[in-house]
Order: C-alpha cells, then structure tokens, then sequence
C-alpha cells in the first residue's frame, strides 16, 4: 500500500511534472522566475494551496457531482458532472482566500513570505489542472493527497531549477531580440527534454 | 472607426498575448501537436475571451470591486462549461485529445487579463473587439506552431499530406522531435526573436551591459 502512494508521489514529482511535463502554470513559471527566493516562495504557496484543493476537490466529486454519487441523498441518477468545472474553480478561490486569512492571523511570518503570490495562486493553471487530472485519472482520496502533494513538489522544483538559470544566464551575452522571454522560452524547452527522461521510468 | 481598427489589432502584433504579455501559455504548448486541435483551441478561447469580455463589461457598474474576481470567474466559467459541453457534444474525438485543456480556458490569464485590465473600464462594443483581437492573436501564435509542428513531425497540414512520408511511400522522414512537446518551446522562443527582430521597440532591455573591452570571442580554458 505504502508501495503504491510512494509510486503516486514520485511520478508526479518527476514523470509527470506539472510544468515540465504537463506544462501548466506556465504564465506564472515564466513571469516569477528572475529570482531563486520568489521562485521558492511561489513554490512553497504551490504545494501548500495543492496539497489542500486536491483532496478537497476529490471529496467534492466523490460524494456530490460524479454520476450517482447522490445516492446518499436519494437521487441516484443525477450527474452533476456538467457543474465540476465552475465547483473547482470556486474551491480554489475560496480556499486560497481562506488560506490568506488564515496564514495573516496565525503565521504573519509565512505570510508576508508569500506575499502577493497567494491570491495569484487562485489563476494558476497547475492548480485547476491537478484537480482536473485527479478527476481524469479517477484517484481515491489517500492518492489525491499523495498526488497533490507531488505535483505541488515537482512544480516548485521546477521553478526553483528555472530561476537558478536564469540568474545565470542575466550575465551572459545575448542577441537582442531573444533577450528576456525569448532565451527563457528556450531554456525551458531544453529542461524540458531533460525531464523527458524520465518518461519511460515505469514504478 | 480607425479606434476600433486599432482596438482589434494592436494585440496581434504590438501587443501580442503571448509574445509580449506573457499570457496564456500553457494551452499554447500542449495542444499544438496537430493543426486540426489547434484551431478548435484557438476558437474556443477566442470565443470565450470576447464573450467573457462583453458580459463583464455590461455589469462593471454593478460588481463590487473586492468580490469582483469571484463574479468574473463564475461569467468566465459558466462560458467555459458551454464551450466544453458543446465540444463534447459535436466533436467528442477532439474533446478528448484536447483533455483538460479546455477546461484550464477558466485559469488562462488571457481571459482574467483582459477582464480585468479592459473590460472593467470600457464599454460592452469596446471590450467585445479587445476580446476578440487578443483572441486572434493568441490565435496566430498557435496557428504558427502547430502547423509548423504538423508539417515537420508528420509531414500533414490538417490531416492531408504535403510531405508525404516514407511510412506512406513518398520521400519525407517525418522529424519525431517536431511531435514532442519541448518543440514548441523552442518554435515560440524563435518566433518571439523573429517578431522582436521586425518591431524592435519589444526587446527587453538588458540587466547588465557587456563591457566595451570585452574580447569578441571568450577563449574557453580546459582545465
């Protein structure tokens, strides 16, 4: 059993990376990566906002949209499926906003860490998209967490590789037009093709 | 009417989505390893964006600013479960090689973006046109990489041939690079340096100068 989560986690760490692999939360992953502190501090607002919504959003759908999952409440052919999308999404928001409050109460210190990139968490792709995946890949609620745990992992990984890159890279000698955006797009796509690699691992 | 013309082209090209803003990106490389599922991506977006653009511009007045993402996400995804539920309705097969792409319409900062920095200031008419011009130039970045990534990994434009392969008996060794995802990273950056090359006011500046008595070619040592 404990196999079985610990294959969740590391696939969705490496081999299925939610921005290398999957390419989502690219905006944000290509806007805040100047700096390795931001990135880390993106990266963390990442994996705690993920590891709470998955799951979150997993008991949504188990118990009230997927089909016949209001049998409890007597209506056994209703599928509210249609309605998961803007449920998500609602989830999210509510939850990161939530978060805010929280973190602003009892943790000042983590939240002036993270600063403006928790309510920009709420328009991050990898977040709506790690729920839509979980649904796709029709996980149990011990795999959600797992998985949105994982993918949060990998996700900040990732940013954090990307800004030592580039803090690298802001001293080398480019041609003007690539300048910024254009030699990032590149670099992404080059580690890209290193965490492809890791494709054919299977756990 | 020269107002409107500007409004519906400057995101094409001055002030492209993609290329300039940094908007929306994700969808732009997962979707484009075929023409065809390209520019269903592309209309849907396009759709949704203007759509999206004109209700929220109609009830600017009314929404109270701080709960005014909330109301701008439910129009935006309530629009986007439409799209989603007509795609899968009307060509189911393209529904699912799009996935949860169509989906993520509602995260993809186009959308937010132009609600927010447009609609909520301008009139319904106004914003639908914005709407519709970053549409369409999200739009041609895409159109761009996917035909490119269709042409070169499998010698096809919408599904006919134009380089037929050897596979098909023709000539053609269809480039396998081209079908995997990091190719489009690389065809966006060039894409951005071509487009950065014809309007050079976009190019960023730089951080740090090279020093003028820097040698033209480093000599690299090999301990």
């Amino acid at each position: 059993m404990l196999e079985h989560y610990l294959s969740i986690f590391i696939s969705s760490i490496f081999i299925e990376n939610l921005a290398l692999s999957v390419f989502l939360g690219m905006c944000t992953f290509l806007a805040i990566s100047k700096k390795i502190e931001a990135a880390i501090g993106l990266g963390i607002a990442v994996i705690v906002v993920l590891a709470i919504t998955v799951p979150l959003n997993n008991i949504i759908y188990n118990f009230l949209l997927r089909d016949g999952a209001l049998t409890w409440l007597g209506f056994p052919d209703v599928s509210l499926e249609f309605v998961g999308l803007i449920s998500y999404i609602g989830v999210i928001a509510a939850c990161v906003q939530i978060l805010e409050m929280f973190l602003d109460k009892y943790v000042p210190k983590l939240y002036t860490a993270l600063g403006i990139f928790l309510p920009l968490i709420t328009v991050n792709c990898a977040i709506l998209g790690a729920s839509l995946f979980m649904v796709e890949k029709n996980l149990d609620f011990g795999e959600s967490v797992v998985y949105g745990l994982g993918g949060g992992v990998g996700w900040a990984l990732a940013i954090v590789l990307l800004a030592g890159i580039r803090e690298k890279l802001k001293y080398s000698d480019i041609p003007d037009g690539l300048e910024g955006l254009g030699i990032t797009f590149i670099t992404v796509g080059l580690m890209t093709f290193g965490f492809m690699s890791f494709g054919g691992i299977i756990l | 009417m020269s107002k409107f013309r500007e409004i519906l082209l400057t995101p094409i090209f001055k002030d492209n989505p993609i290329a300039l803003q940094i908007l929306g990106i994700c969808s732009a490389l997962a979707v484009t390893s075929k023409l065809y599922p390209t520019l269903i991506m592309c209309v849907a977006l396009t759709i949704t964006v203007s759509l999206s653009n004109f209700f929220i511009s109609l009830i600017r007045n009314i929404i109270p600013t701080n709960i005014r993402i909330i109301v701008q996400m439910t129009i935006i995804s309530s629009l986007v479960i439409l799209v989603d539920q007509f795609l899968k309705a009307y060509d189911y097969e393209t529904s699912k090689t799009l996935s949860v792409f169509v989906g993520l319409i509602i995260t993809n900062c186009i959308v937010m973006g132009r609600a927010e920095a447009f609609a909520m200031q301008n009139t319904p008419g106004v914003s639908f046109l914005d709407g519709l011009g970053n549409g369409l130039g999200y739009s041609l970045i895409l159109i761009v990489v996917g035909a490119i990534r269709e042409l070169l990994g499998s010698g096809q434009l919408l599904g006919i041939d134009i380089l037929t392969t050897t596979q098909n008996g023709g000539w053609y060794v269809g480039n396998n690079f081209f079908l995997l995802a990091p190719s489009s990273f690389l065809i966006i950056g060039l894409f951005i340096w071509a487009l950065r090359s014809w309007k050079t006011e976009q190019v960023e500046e730089k951080e740090f100068l090279m020093s003028k008595n820097a040698p033209k070619e480093v000599e690299t040592h090999h301990a």
